[in-house]
């Protein structure tokens, strides 16, 4: 059972530099347990310490964001490509009497 | 630095116009490697807020994996903050997930004025960096002004020879 996991840049530190890396699991649950096995500390940025898919962490299977198919729950097949990516997003300050919004 | 062209500029400000008073943002593609932003792509803000934005997840995937297939990669990520100064907030540098982007971010908080300040986000340590643009073109009927961090806040025109 193969899966080919792409990495975004901000995790390659755990690779080694590596874009991808190979894994296997039944579910990404499994698959992110077995990562940590050859990637300490990978794991731990995706999921947070209630156990959950990090809210700000995308996960897709093939072209499905995991949310959609029961997050960490998600079933995984042989050949299948799991992506990371880092979710681009972010807040203004809020504003602080005096307004300089720091 | 950001080195960045005067059109490019020009298209990411005419964006979070567009979308003031919500958050815009998008991103600057490049080749791999050259620290040289080429093509814009504005995304969608699916919070749709004045406060907070976020790429739709699908929209990020298929962005980035026609970088990928481009051989790109994102030089600039830029937002806009509609109320508040171009300075990034604590979840920006919270949420910096590309640490080899420059963070662009424009004010809209004035109608005339805009803000434009870069920055390098690496590791939750912001530093500010000056914006470099290129094909300046002197249009004498402009009335937007740009204020780039790094310039003076004040111009000194009576400015004597004698210190």
């Amino acid at each position: 059972m193969a899966i080919d996991v792409r990495i975004p840049t901000i995790l390659r530190q755990y690779t080694g530099g590596a874009k991808s890396v190979p894994g296997t699991g039944d579910t990404i649950a499994d698959l992110l347990a077995d990562l940590d096995t050859r990637h300490p500390g990978l794991r731990g940025r995706l999921i947070t310490e209630s156990g959950d898919l990090h809210r700000f962490v995308n996960v897709y299977v093939n072209d499905e964001d995991v949310r959609f198919l029961g997050a960490l729950d998600a079933k995984l097949n042989d050949g299948d490509s799991v992506t990371i990516l880092p979710a681009v997003a972010g807040g203004a300050p809020a504003v602080t009497p005096g307004g300089t919004g720091r | 630095m950001l080195t960045i062209g005067r059109d490019l500029l020009d298209a990411i400000v005419a964006h979070a116009r567009r979308d003031h008073p919500d958050e815009a943002c998008g991103v600057v593609a490049g080749p791999a490697g050259a620290d040289r932003p080429s093509r814009h792509i504005p995304m969608d803000n699916a919070a749709r807020s004045m406060t907070f934005y976020e790429f739709d997840s699908m929209e990020q995937l298929r962005v980035w994996r026609e970088m990928d297939d481009r051989d790109e990669e994102p030089v600039v990520v830029y937002h806009s903050h509609t109320a508040t100064p171009a300075y990034p907030s604590r979840t920006d540098v919270a949420f910096a997930g590309e640490p080899g982007a420059h963070y662009l971010l424009i004010s809209t908080r004035d109608p005339e004025r805009t803000e434009v300040r870069s920055y390098r986000i690496v590791d939750g340590s912001v530093t500010e960096e000056p914006v470099r643009v290129l094909g300046e073109a002197v249009d004498s009927t402009a009335v937007t002004t740009y204020m780039f961090g790094q310039s003076p806040a004040a111009v000194d025109y009576e400015c004597s020879a004698t210190p």
